[in-house]
């Protein structure tokens, strides 16, 4: 009885928090969608969310390219990490996470100098007499934008699962007469599928929600969902209730896509047992 | 290896340290060569200022970022140490970036302000709503005697109870003149719309701004609550997102400095900052006609502290401290004394005091328009903003059906090879 009233006073703050930052907005985000400004039930803001499908659609899609990017950036580089001596793997992670030590917003404000039609990379390839191209208020551009910021997010997850991965396992496979394809595919990749599914979901969500890189990268004309939302509330209308509404879809988009990552994660535990 | 990776760490932030340590000599060596104006502070009344003293008595002040005198530059006033010194008001003070950001934050509650800053339409719209507090005008004896008489009784507070003007100014088109050879004379808003200088435009990434520019060239209302008139600005609007490079608001700035788009509408007090980035640029106010802004002090509801908020209104009207605003901020001040002291430069250029005719007749200050106007602009705006190339809208959707397809195909596949090793 003791100890089971200590493990709740521990526990207690955390559970606090939970309520308050996370149960309670979302139950707000949940009222403000279903009602009107005058707190009567309505389905209209939701049913109003499929005007904006394409802005929808975008966002998953340009999501979607920076993700797969990541993971085939971040596999190899993880990989490689993990086969480094251990003074070195230290080194190197320092430097992954070295831009996260700067802002966020400095960070994109970089790249915009960098892209700009009279920024650093095209008056580089004017010396050579190449360009000036159009890079920054691109799509291509939001997805780098994704791509650079949230990278650390996919290298991590893969690299602390690839660690664990014991080198005895990658022996016995040759031993047993795997060639490196058939070790990757059949033994490496299944065995870090845990990482994969993490990193993808730590990328893929915020990259879903983002508005401040497609601002800065995209020039104001490619929308994502992450501008819409911000739009209701601190655009020219105040509407949080189309606000909440397209939030409110957007969560269930991304629990949508997240059972379908869990399906592999579990499957895949039955592999290993 | 621990050693090793202090010693990396040390480097690193040494090598910061080191840049920003270059910075600020380069920019002492710059103040040393020009000639520094010491501002000073003297006000009249020092009993009128001087109540409230030993209170302890602390005001929240909410306002525009980078738009009050911090004393950051030599020799100028830092508003809120002088205020504290005078009065023993403490000042608790905090900035926002834009007037819906300043509204979702007094609507959601749990904010108390004393002093707000809001613009023209914002102030009607709050007055409307019930959001602000009549101002008691004997404790700001500074508004009946300083205060231009064109700003009083605005279209927005047309019996002037609920604001005090703090700056104004209008809005223009800065261009690039080593590129762009067309008279000054004749630059109009529809070089805004010029597909010779295709992706050189930049646009005001804010539908009331952006509208009114359409509504000038359509020769509608800035005001304008009619839905035909609003659906054609928006047309107007959308015929001119192909030869517009990116839609920004405070980016303009940069992009301008570093010649990165070659047109751009700008609001006349920032504007002088970046002509003086680059030899080349030029501001012209179209003389078609144009917005003209006021930024006013009010007093939300919430306020606690309202006659220690109305005293930092009638100190913000001193002539010392309007001066120092004017000269901090750059824009136009409704303020006489002010105005008198600036340098015969900057009264006559025609930026950022243009002839009074023209703004008696050209000009037009927003109001705040009704809940259905607004969500209308809005809808038409998100329209605008996110309709995209047909070209793209083809390819999209099939594709992202065709990832859908193929992920739920993998995982059948999966789990049926699962199954089957399962079986043996």
């Amino acid at each position: 009885m003791k100890k089971r009233f200590s493990s709740v006073l521990i526990s207690a703050p955390y559970l606090v928090w939970m309520v308050v930052f996370i149960l309670v907005p979302l139950i707000m985000v949940g009222y403000f969608a279903f009602t009107d400004p005058e707190g009567n039930f309505t389905l209209d803001y939701v049913a109003d969310v499929a005007r904006y499908s394409n802005i929808f659609i975008r966002s998953v899609w340009l999501a979607a390219i920076a993700t797969v990017v990541c993971l085939v950036i971040a596999y190899p580089l993880a990989f490689i990490l993990t086969r480094m001596s251990k003074n070195r793997q230290s080194t190197m992670l320092m430097i992954v996470m070295l831009p996260m030590w700067m802002n966020f917003l400095l960070r994109t404000y970089a790249w915009m100098a960098l892209l700009g039609n009279n920024g650093i990379i095209n008056s580089l390839l004017g010396l050579i007499g190449i360009g000036p191209f159009k890079m920054l208020n691109t799509q291509g551009a939001v997805v780098l934008g994704m791509v650079y910021n949230y990278l650390p997010f996919m290298i991590l997850p893969l690299y602390s699962v690839m660690t664990k991965i014991d080198k005895s396992v990658l022996e016995a496979a040759s031993d047993l007469g795997c060639n490196s394809a058939n070790t990757l595919f059949r033994v490496i990749i299944p065995l870090t599928v845990p990482g994969i599914t993490s990193g993808t979901t730590m990328v893929f969500v915020p990259a879903i929600s983002t508005f401040i890189i497609s601002r800065m990268l995209g020039g104001g004309g490619n929308l994502l969902i992450g501008d819409l939302i911000e739009m209701q509330f601190l655009g020219n209308s105040y509407n949080p209730n189309l606000g909440a509404s397209i939030s409110l879809v957007l969560m269930v988009i991304i629990l949508l896509i997240m059972t379908i990552m869990n399906q592999f994660n579990d499957d895949d535990d039955k592999v290993l047992m | 290896m621990k050693i090793k990776r202090l010693l990396s760490l040390l480097t690193a932030s040494l090598l910061v340290f080191s840049m920003t340590a270059c910075e600020s000599t380069a920019e002492d060596f710059e103040e040393e060569e020009e000639e520094i104006e010491y501002q000073t502070l003297t006000v009249e009344d020092d009993e009128y200022y001087s109540r409230f003293r030993g209170q302890g008595i602390t005001i929240n002040v909410y306002n525009w970022g980078e738009y009050i005198s911090d004393g950051a530059d030599e020799g100028t006033l830092d508003v809120n140490a002088e205020f504290y010194e005078l009065t023993g008001i403490k000042v608790n003070y905090s900035t926002y970036a834009t007037n819906e950001e300043l509204y979702a934050k007094l609507k959601g509650g749990g904010a108390s302000y004393d002093i707000i800053i809001p613009s023209d339409y914002m102030i009607s719209r709050m007055i409307k709503e019930d959001m602000l507090t009549p101002l008691n005008l004997e404790n700001i004896p500074n508004y009946e005697t300083y205060i231009m008489d064109n700003f009083k009784n605005p279209v927005y507070d047309e019996e002037n109870r609920y604001s005090v003007p703090y700056t104004w100014g209008t809005v223009g088109i800065i261009y690039d003149s080593s590129v762009i050879d067309i008279p000054k004379e004749e630059i109009d808003w529809d070089i805004l719309w010029n597909e010779d200088y295709a992706d050189q435009i930049l646009m005001f990434d804010n539908p009331r701004d952006a509208f009114a520019i359409a509504e000038i060239m359509l020769g509608y209302s800035l005001n304008t609550e009619n839905e035909a008139e609003l659906e054609a600005a928006a047309e107007k609007l959308t015929e001119q997102k192909k030869v517009v490079q990116a839609y920004v608001m405070d980016e303009i700035f940069d992009k301008m400095g570093a010649g990165d788009a070659l047109i751009a509408p700008y609001y006349a007090g920032d504007a002088l900052g970046i002509l003086e980035e680059n030899e080349y640029l030029e501001f012209v106010i179209p003389k078609s006609g144009t917005n003209l802004f006021v930024d006013a002090i009010c007093i939300p509801k919430s306020a606690k502290q309202k006659e220690a908020a109305e005293m930092y209104i009638n100190f913000l009207c001193e002539p010392d401290i309007a001066y120092a605003t004017a000269t901090y901020i750059g824009y136009s001040t409704p303020h006489t004394a002010a105005f008198e002291r600036l340098d015969d430069e900057v009264k006559n250029d025609g930026i950022s005091y243009p002839a009074d005719e023209y703004l008696a007749e050209n000009t037009e200050v927003f109001n705040n328009l009704s809940d259905e106007a607004n969500l209308k602009m809005q809808e038409l705006w998100t329209n605008m903003k996110s309709a995209q190339d047909e070209t793209h809208n083809r390819w999209l959707v099939p594709m992202f059906m065709l990832v859908c397809v193929a992920t739920s195909i993998g995982i059948l596949i999966r789990r049926h090879i699962i199954r089957k090793r399962d079986i043996f």
